[in-house]
């Protein structure tokens, strides 16, 4: 079929599918490079780059030294001045040196200017814990981007949205910033077939239920369809809501599963003190309270810096097997029948 | 070309780097007032002394470049052509500012001018306007950025973040750092253990010079000798040496320096170094001045007639342009 | 031209300022830009400058004064018009009020800064009472139940008090109030069972709440029957007139005439309805009755009455019903003579203080002029609300009655 990528059918990683889709926008529209460190010659930190210098030359394939303030910025003006960058910050650890000018102003000039600006950039960050790599590479502050207005913030969890989610921002007028799980890279699997676009508006299901929703996204994606698949051999029903967007929620999905399940939990790879599962929490509550049949529960990283010793850092993270707790807990019926 | 028509041109040319002059120098000191009487609020920072940074500077750039400033930036913004009653409207916070007046006076922003604000974060503004030159150069325009910015930015990681990005691609960028010898309340010598800003660029392999700051005349030759390398090659940067008359802001004792250094610098500022020039030239009578000066002010009070007289934007607008607004 | 000169604000904190030095005394000529007084703030000592040249004509603070900003210090002579108004600023309309959910509006940009209002805590209000006869009511206050089970034992009629009896004090789902509700043979579970519910409780309310007195009255249908078919003759079916028709009329406008029948008794007080809407007891079909209203039955002419009972009694039994006519009747007629019983006692509707029952006309031996002959008897009985009215009122009420019946072509 004309429009099926071509590579639609063989078996890929979510790194190849990044990288096809950063690709076709490249070859699409001249407008569009990629800036970042070691994204050329190195062929990216996480390879996802890889080929690409090779193909598209070190104009459009640009590695940068070690200026996370003064490339991320100098992605904003080159949006300003017309072109389309997709930033490469290596990891959501290292964006705390361009918080400035991603909050400052990627998220501000579009209002504070009175709409006279908009700052279509795109901003890739790896992002997550799990490898043993300590508590400064370890961060999940994808909560933190969603609490600013002004940014919208994606997590592609599949295979799909890590091929398609990258168009979509590509093609926003407003700042994206698009959180790719480090665990996820090595993820195989085939695109779904008859998929050439996915919007960045909605959250999807990605397992249906009667019992229960979790709600999740990123990394714990597997991790709640691990634990949901458990949880129906004893006749527990569990939904799984990807959120696929964070900024903004999908409140309408979320109300309408809930409302129809009754309880939630939700899984967040953040930690739960004033995080995203806090909001999304808070957002149940407000809409969905009188279709609550027992209250929220959630499912977290331990307040703790996350640690290097593998066996601490499993227990600091959601595993499915807590999730299945979780759900438990919440599906528990009362004495009396 | 004649002598005469030479010395026309001068005067021309010399009554027109007055006038704007003297208009930013008006404004700021009608900003004084207006915020003494609460019409402005939030920081105020005042341009009096550094004019001929501004007025010098912006004779040279084109339509087409692009300019990127800081909090400090009335001057800049006057001088690059935003009306003065929209500069105005946007320091009451009125619908009709320049920025709907949303941004207030360090935020000032005008996509028609490209003029890309204003920012309250010092050296905020350094990476956007490397990010503009390199759209400049990857589209082939011929247009540079100017970036202004102070003595304090220079301590700041974005500034050398930048310098070097822009050395490293050959950004067809202009630093135009403004040297007024204060951070705030922190002296330059107290800040940097090399007060030689130019020195700094060099290290960076860019092309850097000192300009007498008070002279527009020296400022807009610099300016343009930069301008028209930088067209064609990499980035520069000038350091022009300037003092400003103010306080940082209007909330602001100036416990950090001196009166006599204030009054010595006034002796030497912009307005009478251009002035006593022009004279000496021939070039300027009183009269033309006391015009120059009455129109100026004229030009003010209609600014804020209009300023006053504008509306608030709806409260109902409030959630408008935190993204972009698509057609339906 | 005089002007006033004020303390000017500095800064966005600044409120106040201590005067500490005159550099100009009255008589100095000043510059525009040349420093006036010296004045100590939060942050230092602030020279304060002259917004025009002129001239100092006095003081009107001394050193050592605090002066708050915008308090007048000097008074000066200025050349020409000063460039701006030299009043304070004129409070401008602000703008219009925030939209539900946008953060508080700003301060009004014109006015003087405010002290700082002392931080008081808000408590929130306390909840409201709720309202009589909700199950909230019943429940217990360390009941744990769900906001989703506390709903469906709401639409089930499950009272509370029966859930947290049998939950045992742990959590109660809604699986749980299912259970119970399936338990108990009378929790409705369709709505003709809902709807006995309903009218159960309210007539257990009316008779709990509503003292009732009962008068009885045989009135002689005659000259109504006799009218009614003189008049129907000529007429199509459709058109014809019945007799509940000529008693809604009669009482409905006995009780416009009369105060304490029609109108509603709420709040411990009674207010007489200026309109009298009859509602007509209505069967509904496989049980249950409602009573909608006619409205302005004393006021509309037989043939309307009639028109629109025919009407409301195709859309009771169809049950398209607008919740209006459930709502507005005043008072009720209810008429089982078609059921062939001769007196009815009839139960008021709350809020309502009558009810005028209507038994089945029957010929009945009757006395006239001492000789016994056979009239149609209709027994009309009044039940109504000893707050309101007593016998004597009643009696009135049913003679009324009985004499419009008596005068059929009035009506």
């Amino acid at each position: 079929m004309q429009n099926e990528p071509p590579e639609a059918a063989a078996r890929m990683t979510y790194r190849d599918a990044v990288r096809e889709g950063i690709r076709e926008a490249l070859k699409a529209d001249p407008r569009v490079f990629l800036m970042g460190e070691d994204v050329g010659r190195y062929g990216g930190s996480y390879a996802v780059s890889r080929g690409l210098l090779a193909e598209f030359g070190p104009e459009r394939i640009r590695d940068t030294p070690l200026s996370e303030s003064a490339f991320v910025g100098a992605g904003i003006g080159a949006a300003l001045g017309g072109l389309r960058p997709i930033v490469e910050i290596m990891t959501v650890n290292f964006s705390l040196l361009a918080l400035d000018q991603i909050v400052n102003n990627a998220a501000t000039l579009s209002h504070m200017s009175g709409g006279q600006l908009n700052v279509p950039v795109v901003i890739r960050l790896a992002t997550g814990a799990g490898r043993q790599l300590a508590a400064q590479h370890s961060h999940s502050l994808e909560g933190w981007y969603a609490h600013i207005p002004g940014l919208r913030i994606v997590a592609p969890a599949t295979l799909d949205d890590a091929r398609f989610m990258l168009g979509a921002a590509l093609a926003s007028p407003d700042p994206v910033l698009i959180f790719e799980h480090l665990h996820l890279y090595n993820m195989e699997g085939v695109l779904t077939s008859g998929i050439v676009r996915v919007d960045l508006d909605h959250a999807v299901i990605r397992r249906p239920g009667r019992d229960v929703t979790l709600i999740t996204y990123g990394w714990s994606l597997y991790k709640c369809l691990a634990a949901a698949e458990a949880l129906a051999r004893d006749g527990i029903e569990a939904e799984v809501l990807d959120l696929r967007t964070l900024r903004p929620l999908d409140d309408a999905a979320i109300t309408e599963s809930v409302r129809r399940t009754r309880r939630a939990v939700i899984v967040d790879e953040g930690w739960r003190s004033g995080s995203l599962s806090a909001e999304v929490t808070c957002r149940i509550v407000e809409q969905a309270f009188y279709d609550l049949d027992a209250p929220v529960a959630r499912v977290c990283a331990a307040e703790v810096p996350v640690p290097y010793a593998k066996h601490l850092e499993d227990a600091a993270l959601p595993s499915p097997a807590v999730i299945e707790a979780a759900v438990r807990g919440v599906a528990a019926r009362s004495g009396s029948g | 070309m004649s002598a005469a028509a030479e010395a026309s041109l001068g005067r021309e040319h010399g009554l027109e780097l007055l006038r704007q002059m003297l208009r930013i120098r008006g404004f700021e000191d009608r900003c004084y007032r207006l915020y003494g009487e609460l019409k402005i609020r939030g920081f105020l920072h005042l341009y009096n002394g550094e004019e001929a940074v501004a007025v010098g500077a912006m004779e040279v750039f084109r339509p087409t470049d692009a300019i990127v400033s800081t909090y400090r930036e009335h001057g800049h913004a006057i001088a690059r052509g935003i009306p003065m009653k929209n500069v105005m409207a946007e320091l009451y916070g009125k619908q009709t500012g320049c920025s709907r007046g949303r941004g207030g006076s360090m935020h000032l922003f005008d996509v028609s001018k490209r003029f890309y604000g204003g920012n309250a974060i010092v050296a905020g503004g350094l990476p956007i306007a490397v990010g503009l030159a390199l759209a400049q150069q990857l589209q082939h325009q011929s247009d540079l950025t100017a970036c202004f910015f102070g003595d304090g930015a220079v301590a700041e990681g974005e500034f050398h973040e930048s310098l070097n990005l822009a050395a490293l691609w050959k950004l067809p960028i202009l630093f135009l750092c403004e040297n007024n010898l204060y951070a705030m309340g922190t002296a330059i010598e107290r800040a940097q253990a090399e007060t030689d800003i130019t020195r700094k660029a060099r290290a960076y392999r860019m092309e850097a010079d000192a300009v007498d700051g008070m002279d527009v005349f020296a400022v807009e030759a610099a300016v343009r000798s930069a301008a028209a390398k930088i067209r064609n090659g990499g980035p520069a940067l000038l350091e022009m040496r300037t003092y400003r008359f103010r306080a940082h802001s209007m909330f602001d004792p100036q416990l950090y320096r001196d009166k006599t250094e204030v009054e010595s610098w006034q002796k030497k500022g912009p307005l009478i170094t251009l002035t006593t020039r022009l004279k000496a030239l021939g070039l300027m009578s009183e009269d033309d001045y006391q015009r120059l000066e009455r129109e100026a002010g004229a030009e003010i009070d209609a600014a804020v007639q209009f300023a006053e007289s504008s509306p608030w934007e709806p409260v109902s607008d409030l959630e408008r342009f935190v993204y972009a607004e698509r057609a339906s | 031209m005089k002007i006033e000169f004020r303390l000017p604000s500095l800064g966005a904190d600044m409120e106040s300022a201590v005067l500490t030095e005159w550099l100009k005394k009255p008589g100095d000529r000043v510059r525009q830009g040349e420093p006036l007084v010296t004045v100590e703030t939060t942050k230092g000592l602030i020279d304060v400058e002259s917004y025009d040249d002129g001239q100092l004509l006095e003081h009107l603070a001394q050193p050592g004064a605090k002066v708050p900003v915008g308090a007048v210090l000097a008074r000066l002579e200025v050349e020409g018009t000063s460039r701006s108004p030299p009043a304070p600023p004129a409070p401008h309309a602000t703008p219009a009020p925030p939209v539900p959910h946008a953060p508080p509006a700003p301060p009004a940009p014109h006015a003087t800064p405010a002290p700082p209002a002392a931080l008081t805590a808000e408590l929130p209000a306390p909840a409201p009472a709720l309202a009589a006869g909700s199950p909230e009511e019943a429940a217990a206050p360390h009941a744990r139940i769900s906001p989703a089970a506390r709903r469906r034992a709401h639409e089930l009629g499950v009272s509370l008090e029966d859930l947290e009896r049998s939950g045992g004090g742990d959590i109660v789902h809604i699986e749980d109030v299912e259970k119970l509700a399936a338990r108990k043979p009378a929790a409705p579970t369709d709505e003709r069972a809902l709807m006995r519910a309903t009218i159960g409780a309210a007539m257990a309310r009316a008779k709990r709440e509503i003292p009732h007195y009962y008068l009885g009255h045989c009135v002689d249908f005659g000259p109504a029957r006799d009218w009614l078919t003189r008049h129907n003759a000529p007429l199509p079916v459709k058109e014809r007139l019945l007799d509940a028709v000529l008693i809604t009329k009669a009482v409905a406008l006995a009780a416009f005439r009369l105060e304490g029948f029609n109108g509603y008794f709420r709040s411990g007080r009674f207010e007489q309805s200026t309109a009298v809407n009859a509602g007509v007891a209505i069967a509904v079909r496989g049980g249950g009755l409602v009573a909608p209203a006619l409205l302005d039955a004393h006021r509309k002419d037989l043939a309307t009455l009639m028109q629109e009972l025919s009407a409301l009694v195709v859309r009771v039994r169809a049950g398209h019903l607008r919740s209006g006519e459930f709502t507005a009747a005043t008072l009720t007629i209810t008429n089982l003579g078609a059921e062939g019983v001769d007196v009815l006692y009839p139960v008021i509707n709350p809020p309502q203080v009558a009810i005028i029952g209507a038994g089945a006309i029957r010929d009945r031996p009757w006395v006239e002029d001492g000789r016994v002959v056979v009239r149609p008897v209709l027994t009309l009985a009044l039940a109504a609300d000893h707050r309101v009215t007593d016998g004597r009122a009643g009696a009135r009420f049913l003679r009324a009655t009985a004499d419009l019946l008596a005068q059929p072509q009035a009506l």
